[in-house]
């Protein structure tokens, strides 16, 4: 019994948790091979890597693959490109989804708000190539619906070259994301505005508040943390592109202007196999981002609102 | 949200119709957002229901121009098409099955206070959402695994979200932890309690989160993109690109001033009527699963 008693406080915690390590085992194995892995495999951007003689054989090269990659034509413009269609897109597209929570939340009838909700979530359970296939489809300069509805309509007298001219196109790119993010956008915001009692509302009327002046001093307060936290989770993301929008919607006539960081990791690493050079940029957007990342989430939680970790 | 179905509301105990100017005006407009989210496809319906000559003067707004159904006929009697079709349904099954139960035996021992090293495992799954090694590295490390040109390569590399498995694991805390207390001296251990009182228990968030995955699945291209060489191995989203940026590069030297005209004749329809037959899956779900999605969003941004 003694010796029982002595052993016990050690290993109780693994005899009584063996299970659930069981469980873990599986997943965890998953993200050492499939996230932790792949980290380990950044070093590559310091060497000379070569496929044949691999991670370990390659040779060491310190910043080499930094100033090469930094010295090229294409990673400024990608980099400007990249922050500038963030840029684009946080301007015209986050006070949309505001705007619309607000108003989808003062319709009474709840039949249109239904059907409205559902085809405005619509646009953000496609895929991009889908969307992407669509925008060139509509915007195209003579078959494409856009230009011969406004031709028809003598709105203008030749095409518009959405998708041809540099400037051009990325505003349709970047309306494109407006579109696509304007309904599913406005979720967080309706669920913090339900959260208002609605006792306040009537009271605010009865104290013959109008409408303006009930969602200036009402509504807007309620759902300020929300704007204030997704805005800076926004700024913090801008060193962050996807890849299927740009890739789909770019084409050869705006390469200046839609060639963005993720497009030129894969063009420079995956098409033209330079690895450790393509490895180079990647670090380099990943450093950045988590620096922004962090200090978006410090701003956060200094403003006294919860941040993302 | 909370509205109640009603065309008439009381005020002070006087029926009032809701239709005000102020009403009328908002519905307006919101529904004008809602008919741009719905425009873009009755077009491309449209397209691919019409002749080629219509689609090329440019006549075809919302409603087909000179009625054709070759374009679906051409894709169903595509044997490509069809086995990709099939061979992206396969993958999205396993990987959605893969990845929920990687999903829920990361969430639940997670939950439990009493584990050892929780905070480490914790940190382990978040950290991952921050960094990550990049596209290249990424790469090279299925390339060593020998899964380039595999479908292995499209289902285990994504298998675990960990946006999705803090959702999960803020599903299960949120169980009183009687119900485990209680099974516990009962005899049972934990794989009984995890198959059989949590996951019951869960059917919601299970489906809500076996939704995701699956939407995502049926969706990504990037990985298709970036893994797959071999043409017998493409999924739909990817043998839908390679046909709409096959026809634009000839769009584009057509308005260079080349001169290939019979090619594009051939896809405008074709590719319209591919983007819907790609699209039609997510569709008929969508009324059915959209409010899954909702609330999936909500518990990931309150307890993420």
């Amino acid at each position: 019994m003694t010796t029982i008693k002595k052993r016990k406080p050690k290993l109780t915690w693994l005899v009584r948790d063996w299970r659930l390590y069981v469980m873990l085992a599986l997943p965890v194995i998953w993200y050492l091979l499939f996230c932790y892995k792949p980290m380990i495999g950044v070093v590559i951007a310091f060497q000379k890597y070569s496929l044949v003689k691999g991670m370990w054989g390659s040779r060491w090269v310190g910043l080499d693959n930094f100033e090469f990659v930094m010295g090229l034509r294409d990673f400024p413009l990608a980099l400007k490109n990249t922050l500038w269609l963030n840029l684009m897109g946080l301007v015209m597209g986050f006070p949309v989804p505001i705007i619309l929570a607000i108003m989808l939340n003062e319709i009474k009838h709840s039949g249109v708000k239904r059907v409205s909700q559902t085809l405005l979530y619509l646009p953000h359970f496609l895929s991009w190539i889908i969307i992407g296939g669509m925008v060139l489809k509509i915007f195209a300069p003579t078959t494409g619906v856009v230009n011969s509805m406004l031709l028809r309509f003598g709105l203008i007298d030749k095409n518009v070259p959405f998708l041809t001219d540099g400037p051009t196109w990325q505003l349709t790119y970047t309306l494109v994301g407006v579109w696509q993010n304007m309904g599913w956008g406005t979720i967080l915001y309706l669920s913090a505005i339900t959260g208002i009692n609605m006792e306040l509302f009537e009271a605010a009327r009865i104290d013959g508040a109008n409408k303006i002046q009930q969602i200036w001093h009402l509504t807007l307060p309620v759902i300020r943390s929300t704007i204030v936290v997704l805005l800076i989770l926004n700024i913090g993301q801008m060193m962050n592109i996807s890849f299927d929008r740009p890739y789909i919607m770019g084409n050869t006539r705006v390469q200046n202007y839609c060639d963005v960081l993720s497009t030129f990791v894969y063009r420079a690493g995956i098409t033209n196999a330079q690895f450790a050079r393509a490895t180079a940029i990647g670090l380099f957007q990943s450093v950045v981002g988590l620096i922004m990342v962090s200090s978006a989430n410090f701003v956060t939680k200094r403003l006294g609102e919860d941040g993302i970790w | 949200m909370t509205t109640k179905a009603q065309s008439v509301e009381i005020i002070n105990g006087k029926r009032k119709s809701i239709w005000t100017g102020y009403q009328i005006v908002l519905v307006i407009i919101v529904l004008f957002a809602s008919a741009l989210c719905l425009l873009p496809f009755i077009n491309v319906i449209a397209v691919s229901f019409s002749s080629k000559s219509a689609i090329l003067r440019g006549d075809v707004g919302f409603w087909p121009v000179e009625f054709t159904s070759m374009a679906y006929e051409a894709i169903f009697n595509d044997k490509s098409m069809m086995h990709s079709l099939w061979y992206t349904v396969l993958i999205t099954v396993l990987y959605t099955a893969l990845a929920m139960v990687l999903t829920i035996l990361m969430a639940y021992p997670l939950t439990k206070k009493r584990l050892k090293g929780r905070k480490l495992f914790n940190l382990l799954a978040l950290f991952t959402m921050y960094f990550s090694g990049g596209t290249i590295p990424i790469y090279l490390n299925i390339k060593e695994l020998g899964m380039l040109n595999t479908m292995w390569s499209l289902i285990i590399p994504g298998a675990l979200s960990t946006y999705n498995m803090i959702i999960m694991k803020s599903f299960f805390a949120s169980l009183p932890d009687s119900l485990e207390e209680a099974a516990t001296i009962d005899g049972a251990n934990d794989f009984q309690i995890l198959t059989q009182i949590y996951l019951p228990l869960s059917l919601a968030s299970i489906a809500t989160l076996t939704l995701f995955y699956a939407v995502g699945k049926w969706n990504s291209f990037q990985d298709a993109l970036y893994y797959i060489t071999d043409r017998n191995l493409q999924p739909l989203q990817l043998k839908l690109y390679n046909l709409i940026k096959g026809a634009q590069s000839v769009d584009v030297t057509m308005m260079e001033g080349g001169a290939s005209t019979v090619a594009t004749n051939i896809s405008e329809s074709i590719e319209s009527a591919t983007i819907i037959f790609a699209t039609l899956p997510i569709l008929v779900v969508y009324p059915f699963v959209q409010r899954y999605f909702v609330s999936g969003v909500t518990i990931g941004a309150i307890k993420g």
